[in-house]
C-alpha cells in the first residue's frame, strides 16, 4: 500500500488522484502510526526549502519517517522540494535537510544560460539517463517532464544520479540510493510521461 | 533542451467558460471541468485559468472550483483571479495549483511579490499585465479591472520591478488583439524581452499555429498562451476545444531552432 505524506505541502491531492486511476491502493496520512502500513512512500513538496522543512518537523512524522526510511529500508520517492530536503542543506536556506542522501541544494548558475529566459527553470524539457533504472521504464526521455525550480541537488556520490537535464549545465533530475529516490521534475503534472514513473514506484 | 511552452487560457465568467474580444462581449464556450478533461486527452503543456469575475466583484477565488480543476488537471495549472493575499495564494498551490496569477495586487503594491515568494516560492508567482495603446500617443498603458481602470503606472518599469523583486513569471496581455485574432502585438513583446531575464508568456491575438510559430521563432523558449484559437475552430468561431498533435507541435519547434 502505498502512503502519501501529507504534512502540508505539495500535490497530494493529484498524487492520490494518480494511484486512484491506477487501481492501486494508497492512503494519505500526517499519522505517524498509519504510516507503518506502508510499503511504499511518495514524499510531496513545493514552495521554499526552509518552510517545507518546518513543516515536516512540526508535523510529527520525522522520527517515523526516519525509522521506515533509515532502518526498515522502505522505498520512498521525494518530489520536487520533497527530493531537495532529502539531502543535507540548501544554499536557499538555513534549515538542515533530512540528510538521508549525502549532498546539497544549489541555485542554478544563471551565468551559464547564454540566452533568455533564465530562473526559474519552467517548461517541458528532456532527461538523460546517466545509469538504467526501471524508475524511468517505458517514459519518453525525449518527450520529458515538467520542471519548476530555481534549486537543484548535487549528490555527494556520483554514482546515485539516474538522470540529468540540460539547463546550462547538467543536472541531477533524479537519483536513487538504495531505497531512497528523488525526483526534481513534477510527475504529478507530466501527463502519460509521469503516470509511468507513478507506476514504477509502486512496482518496485 | 527547455521547450517553448503553448498554453491554452480559459476564462471563466458566471460559472461557465467564455472568450472575449479585446476584453467584451463574453461568448460562451463550455463547462471548465469538461473542457480540463479535453485538455488533459490532448496533452497540453499547460493550463491557464482566469476567473473574470473576482477581482472586478471584489471577491475571493472560488476555491471549491479550483480544488475540482487542479484535482482533475494532469498538466501544469496556473489559477488567476481576486487573490489578493500571501495566505490564499498558498491555499491554492496546496489545493494543487502550480503557478498563482496576481494581477492588481502586485500593481497596487509592488512589493507584495516577495512576501508572495516566500509563501509559495518565487517560481510559482506570476505576474500578469493587461496592456493596451491608449491616448493620442497610443503609448502602451497599464489596465487592472478587466480592462476598465487604467493605471498611472508604466508597465516596462513595473515588469522590470516586479522581476527584480522577485516574481517566477511574467504574462503579457494585449488587450487590443485579445480575441481578434490577428496575431501577436510582436512590437510589445519583443520590447518586454529585450528587457526582462524571467520566463514571460505572451497572450493576446494568436489566430493560427503560424502565430505562434512567429512567436518560437523570435524569442524560444517562450511562453504561447491563446484562448480563442484553442476553442473556435473556423471562420464562423464554432465553438470546439483543440490542440496541436505532437507532430504538428514538434514543427512548430523545429521552425525555431
Amino acid at each position: 500500500m502505498i502512503g502519501i505524506i501529507d504534512y502540508g505541502s505539495g500535490n497530494v491531492k493529484a498524487i492520490a488522484n494518480i494511484y486512484k486511476h491506477l487501481n492501486r491502493y494508497y492512503f494519505v496520512t500526517n499519522d505517524p502510526v498509519a504510516l507503518e502500513k506502508a510499503t511504499h512512500l511518495v514524499l510531496p513538496g513545493v514552495g521554499a526549502f526552509d518552510q517545507t522543512m518546518n513543516l515536516l518537523n512540526k508535523s510529527g512524522l520525522r522520527e517515523k519517517l526516519d525509522e521506515l526510511v533509515l532502518e526498515k529500508k522502505i522505498p520512498i520517492m521525494g518530489i520536487c522540494v520533497g527530493m531537495q530536503i532529502m539531502t543535507e542543506s540548501s544554499e536557499e536556506g538555513i534549515e538542515r535537510g533530512l540528510g538521508w542522501i549525502k549532498g546539497e541544494v544549489k541555485k542554478i548558475d544563471d551565468q551559464q544560460l547564454t540566452r533568455k529566459p533564465k530562473l526559474p527553470h519552467m517548461g517541458w524539457n528532456n532527461v538523460t539517463l546517466t545509469r538504467e533504472n526501471s524508475i524511468l521504464a517505458n517514459t519518453s526521455l525525449e518527450k520529458g517532464f515538467y520542471f519548476l525550480h530555481s534549486y537543484f541537488v548535487i549528490p555527494e556520490e556520483n554514482g546515485d544520479v539516474v538522470a540529468t537535464v540540460d539547463y546550462g549545465t547538467r543536472l541531477t533530475c533524479v537519483f536513487k540510493r538504495n531505497n531512497i529516490i528523488g525526483i526534481q521534475f513534477h510527475p504529478e503534472k507530466s501527463h502519460r510521461n509521469g503516470v509511468e514513473v507513478f507506476k514504477n514506484f509502486a512496482d518496485l | 533542451m527547455l521547450r517553448s511552452r503553448i498554453t491554452p487560457v480559459l476564462l471563466i465568467h458566471n460559472n461557465g467558460l467564455v472568450k472575449t474580444v479585446k476584453f467584451k462581449d463574453p461568448k460562451y464556450v463550455g463547462d471548465p471541468l469538461n473542457a480540463v478533461r479535453i485538455f488533459n486527452e490532448k496533452e497540453v503543456d499547460e493550463l491557464m485559468v482566469i476567473d473574470i469575475d473576482r477581482s472586478s466583484q471584489g471577491l475571493t477565488p472560488d476555491f471549491d472550483l479550483i480544488e475540482k480543476l487542479a484535482l482533475e488537471c494532469r498538466m501544469p495549472l496556473c489559477y488567476g483571479g481576486g487573490i489578493k493575499t500571501p495566505e490564499q495564494a498558498l491555499r491554492l498551490v496546496n489545493l494543487g495549483v502550480e503557478k498563482v496569477a496576481i494581477s492588481s495586487a502586485l500593481i497596487n503594491e509592488p512589493e507584495l511579490a516577495k512576501e508572495f515568494s516566500d509563501a509559495v516560492g518565487q517560481q510559482s508567482v506570476v505576474a500578469v499585465l493587461d496592456i493596451k495603446k491608449s491616448g493620442w500617443s497610443k503609448k502602451y498603458k497599464l489596465f487592472t479591472i478587466n480592462g476598465k481602470k487604467e493605471e498611472k503606472v508604466d508597465p516596462f518599469g513595473l515588469a522590470c520591478e516586479l522581476q527584480s523583486i522577485g516574481v517566477g513569471e511574467i504574462v503579457i496581455n494585449s488587450i487590443d488583439n485579445d480575441g481578434t485574432m490577428t496575431g501577436y502585438d510582436m512590437k510589445l513583446n519583443g520590447s518586454m524581452r529585450d528587457m526582462l531575464d524571467l520566463p514571460i508568456t505572451f497572450l493576446g491575438g494568436a489566430g493560427s499555429l503560424t502565430d505562434i510559430r512567429q512567436l518560437i521563432e523570435a524569442f524560444s523558449p517562450v511562453g504561447a498562451a491563446a484562448g480563442s484559437l484553442f476553442v473556435f475552430k473556423g471562420k464562423y468561431r464554432a465553438v470546439l476545444i483543440n490542440y496541436p498533435n505532437e507532430a504538428d507541435k514538434h514543427s512548430l519547434y523545429n521552425q525555431s531552432v
